[in-house]
């Protein structure tokens, strides 16, 4: 009723290719922004902003750097738990050894990093496609942890092995290491994800982003239409990385403050790839619906039948949120292989044409 | 041979070939799957401006051929001059860029795609904004963007697909989905259209619908075309020349008039008693 | 640096050949193991086109249940032929609530959808038996123990433990027995005839559905054996589950569908591994094997992409 784009007519191209064509879409996100800025910071407490909504954009941006890959341009990738972590050692390093430049720079530029290693082992996904691609991105998992344990270097020789994070300061306030607060480590988190989405998005309405999708449904007629299977193929792995890079480095600057190389194990590429098909391959919205469900379905699991008066053991917790992910998985794949996105796109045509049940 | 075409002065028209004239020519091409041979010593060539029709029992070696002429395949012998310029071994994208589209046997649309965003795709070498102005999508991407979203649009009218602009293309029934694919090719302006059997599995009406869009193309772009049918009335009537394949060998070349009056042509396609 | 990779370790080989071939056993027996487990991801694969990531877990969920069974107080001979039973189950129910659901789907949905099941049965595994490794019982199952030395040269010494010996013999009566009822059964015909296609071998009245539960329950007996003699090697525990998804860099050597390749292939990680590790480790540090089969596999795959027993593909349009 209040949902529907009656009497919206659009009189320019520019006009029909915006983001949200629909007005309501545009108030919608607006609300949104506005309670992520302006409310949430000032109304949650300590535990909400530190271990609910920090991770929980750090690894909407990872699982958006993962679907470009795997939803846009359909390179199945396992290694995204080894992306993160050169892009977190990257930061560290950086930071250490300039420690007078802003450390929102060096989380931006540790990026690159990733998308550099990401680029190495995107090289064989010209030859190899599918499951056997899906190999060589473990190789680089499994590569990757061993390095963060074996090069000294990267963890500038500290006896622990692990990476402590270094107190920062930007425009004067401590936004890394013990003393931080959580609200200016919110808002650093919050403005890097809101400027990368934004930036992605672009890119993968434009010729970028169509050339990836075209590699993935079709890529030999995407190859007979002028696509060079070398720079689309390619240049996903980069973006990707950076992506991937960038949530690493902040996962560990703004949520963890310290690391060891187990934080990037293998695991942690899974809890990706778990995000991004519950959320919705080649989704940006659903990459956000994926992270909030998957970060949140074991805290509440935990918090929730104590509430009602059943006691569960963390380990129980732990154990019930693996099996029920697992599950819905394969239940989403069966019944909505387009994921949450899909269902809260399905949502919205229902409500456009309500009262009425078809359109 | 393996230069890089330069997208911009292939797509221009200005290749210096009169219509009439040889555009492609097909050199003594023979192709090998391991001891399999698809096709051996075909030789024919493909004039400006005509409809050149490929024709042949199941297994001739027709989408071979094709396969061959957009560089899928590379052929072990002989060589293939486009537009005054010979080689042997082209990447697809090259020969994309160097100004041959076609459309697929099997409709290889982007399923995941919309209509809009599929003949899009057919103008990905006409968009050239880097990176750094796709990241921003303003200005000069912007630009690109709209410039080329008309040009699709103009596509879009000339076949009559407006009311699917924006549905995915997976979809659309099966007859829908090949215009779609006939305008992707079309959104390359191509200089040479190659069509694998662009009315397969349609009925009267669509066939109808298809070949006056393969004539139009042909008549207001002034677009070559080179097409593989089975349907030998569509074939007689629309083609200026037929080639006639059979075994991977050629056993016809002319007009249809020609070909049909051929006795190796005959004997291909209704048999000869030994 | 030159001498240190390209010299040294060979010095070494033919200075020490009992070592040598220490090593050269220790990795044949790993290969065997990796076999194994590739051997269950090839059955799947080639009756279905499913890619089975949850092999490796099964392994672990059928050792584990045999252990747990054993543990609850029943006789060990009682809890395999159980634990056999539980398998069959899983077969049955992943049969009838993914695959069959799931049927016509693309490659990368059906392989996803392995991985969830994965995540189902780690969780399942835990919240059942717990997450504490557990022994095997290889003494009350009848398996031989201990080991032999055999001399070689003046004081060279190989030492063969006897379960290694146990395993590889199993392994190859596994291998010849899934042979045999590929080539000469029925039911092996039918499977093949899936393997081929989907809709034609059902349009000759073989049930799909049938054939799969009776895939996965094959594969599900291989996970077992697995999961004992792994088990008898290490422990049975969860960690298990990421050394068995080496089981990917042998399948891409030795072809996805060729049984006879899975067994060469893990017999050339196994041992390629455990020479790269002993020889080449200590330069850079040591702990490369827990990435150097993944590396073989990769430049593996650059050269010959379609394994080495693979037919080489040609595609069309």
């Amino acid at each position: 009723m209040f949902y529907r784009e009656a009497g919206q007519f659009k009189t320019s191209y520019a006009a029909d290719q915006q983001v949200f064509p629909i007005l309501q879409d545009r108030i919608g996100v607006a609300v949104i922004l506005g309670i992520a800025v302006f409310v949430v910071p000032f109304v949650a407490n300590d535990f909400f902003l530190s271990a609910i909504a920090i991770p929980f954009l750090i690894l909407a941006l990872a699982t958006i750097g993962l679907n470009v890959l795997t939803g846009y341009a359909g390179q199945l990738s396992l290694g995204t738990g080894g992306f993160m972590g050169v892009g977190a050692y990257a930061c560290y390093k950086l930071t250490t050894i300039f420690p007078d430049v802003s450390i929102v720079v060096h989380i931006l530029l540790s990026g690159f990093a990733a998308a550099a290693v990401g680029m190495v082992f995107g090289m064989p996904s010209l030859r190899i496609k599918g499951l056997y691609l899906a190999v060589t991105t473990l190789a680089a998992q499994f590569f990757l942890e061993w390095c963060f344990i074996r090069i000294p270097w990267l963890y500038n020789y500290n006896a622990s092995g692990a990476i402590e994070v270094p107190g920062r300061e930007v425009f004067g306030t401590m936004v890394t290491g013990a003393s931080a607060g959580s609200v200016p480590r919110y808002f650093t988190v919050l403005a890097i994800v809101i400027l990368l989405t934004v930036l992605v998005k672009n890119l993968l309405r434009g010729r970028i982003g169509r050339q990836w999708m075209m590699i993935r449904d079709m890529d030999i007629a995407a190859e007979l239409m002028g696509v060079r299977p070398l720079y689309a193929k390619l240049s996903a792995f980069a973006v990707s990385s950076y992506l991937c890079g960038v949530a690493g480095a902040m996962f560990v600057f703004f949520y963890l403050g310290a690391a060891e190389p187990s934080a990037f194990s293998i695991t942690l590429s899974f809890q990706v790839l778990f995000m991004a098909i519950l959320g919705g391959l080649g989704s940006l919205v659903g990459c956000f619906f994926g992270a909030a469900f998957i970060w949140a379905l074991p805290i509440i699991l935990r918090a929730g039948p104590p509430m009602i008066g059943i006691p569960i053991a963390a380990e129980t917790a732990f154990h019930v949120t693996s099996m029920i992910v697992g599950a819905l998985i394969v239940t989403f794949l069966i019944l909505e292989p387009h994921g949450l996105a899909r269902l809260w796109q399905i949502g919205k045509e229902k409500l456009r044409v309500w009262p009425f049940p078809y359109a | 041979m393996n230069r890089h075409v330069d997208p911009r002065e292939a797509l221009s028209d200005g290749d210096g070939i009169a219509m009439g004239e040889v555009l492609l020519d097909v050199r003594n091409v023979s192709l090998r799957f391991g001891g399999v041979k698809a096709i051996s010593d075909i030789s024919f060539d493909i004039r400006k401006g005509e409809i050149r029709a490929i024709i042949g029992p199941n297994g001739a070696g027709k989408t071979s051929m094709l396969n061959v002429i957009n560089g899928f395949y590379t052929p072990q012998e002989g060589s293939i001059v486009f537009r005054g310029k010979e080689r042997q071994k082209i990447a697809p994208y090259e020969a994309a860029a160097s100004g041959i589209a076609r459309t697929f046997q099997n409709v290889a649309l982007f399923k995941g795609m919309s209509t809009l965003d599929n003949i899009m795709a057919g103008r990905t070498l006409a968009m050239h904004r880097n990176f750094f102005w796709q990241l921003l999508y303003y200005g000069p991407a912007l630009r690109e963007e709209i410039a080329n979203r008309r040009k699709v649009e103009e596509i879009i009218d000339f076949l009559e697909i407006q009311h699917i602009r924006k549905t995915p293309v997976g979809r659309l029934p099966y007859g829908l989905q090949k215009r779609v694919e006939l305008g992707r090719a079309l959104a390359a302006e191509p200089s040479l259209l190659l069509l694998d059997e662009p009315m397969a599995g349609m009925n009267l009406e669509e066939k109808e619908d298809m070949s006056r869009f393969i004539l139009d193309v042909n008549a207001q772009f002034g677009t070559t075309i080179a097409l593989i049918e089975h349907d030998m009335g569509v074939v007689m009537d629309i083609s200026d020349r037929v080639v006639v394949l059979d075994y991977g060998r050629k056993i016809g070349d002319g007009t249809p008039d020609e070909v049909k009056s051929s006795q190796d042509v005959i004997d291909a396609y209704l048999g000869v008693s030994h | 640096m030159l001498y240190q990779i390209f010299i040294d370790p060979f010095v070494q080989m033919v200075d020490m050949p009992d070592f040598l071939l220490q090593v050269i056993w220790e990795g044949f027996v790993a290969g065997v193991l990796y076999a194994l487990i590739a051997l269950g991801f090839v059955l799947i694969f080639k009756a279905s086109g499913v890619f089975n990531f949850a092999q490796g877990i099964m392994v672990v969920f059928a050792g584990l249940t045999l252990v747990g069974l054993h543990e609850a107080g029943v006789p060990a001979y009682l809890a395999l032929v159980l634990a056999i039973g539980v398998m069959a189950v899983l077969a049955i129910a992943v049969e009838r609530f993914v695959m069959r659901p799931l049927v016509n789907q693309p490659d990368i949905i059906l392989l996803m959808s392995t991985i969830g099941m994965t995540y189902f049965l780690i969780g399942l595994g835990e919240f059942v038996f717990g997450g504490e490794p557990k022994k095997m019982i290889t003494q009350e199952l009848g398996l031989p123990t201990g080991s032999t030395e055999i001399e070689i040269g003046e004081r060279g010494l190989v030492i063969l433990q006897h379960i290694d010996i146990a395993a590889a013999v199993i392994a190859i009566i596994m291998v010849s027995a899934l042979a045999l009822f590929f080539n000469k059964t029925r039911i092996g015909r039918a499977l093949r005839a899936v393997a081929d296609d989907h809709q034609a071998a059902q349009s000759v009245g073989i049930s799909l559905n049938q054939i799969w539960a009776i895939v996965w329950f094959a594969a599900g007996i291989v996970a077992l054996a697995t999961g004992i003699m792994w088990g008898a090697r290490s422990d049975v525990s969860f960690a298990l589950e990421i050394v068995a998804l080496k089981a990917l860099p042998v399948l891409i050597l030795g072809g996805f569908t060729s049984i006879p390749g899975a067994i060469v292939g893990g017999l050339i990680i196994g041992i390629g591994e455990k020479i790269g590790e002993i020889y080449w480790g200590p330069l850079v540090g040591g702990g490369i094997e827990s990435w150097l089969a993944y590396m073989i596999a990769l430049v593996f795959l650059l050269f010959r992409p379609q394994g080495l027993f693979g037919e080489r593909i040609i595609e069309r349009v």
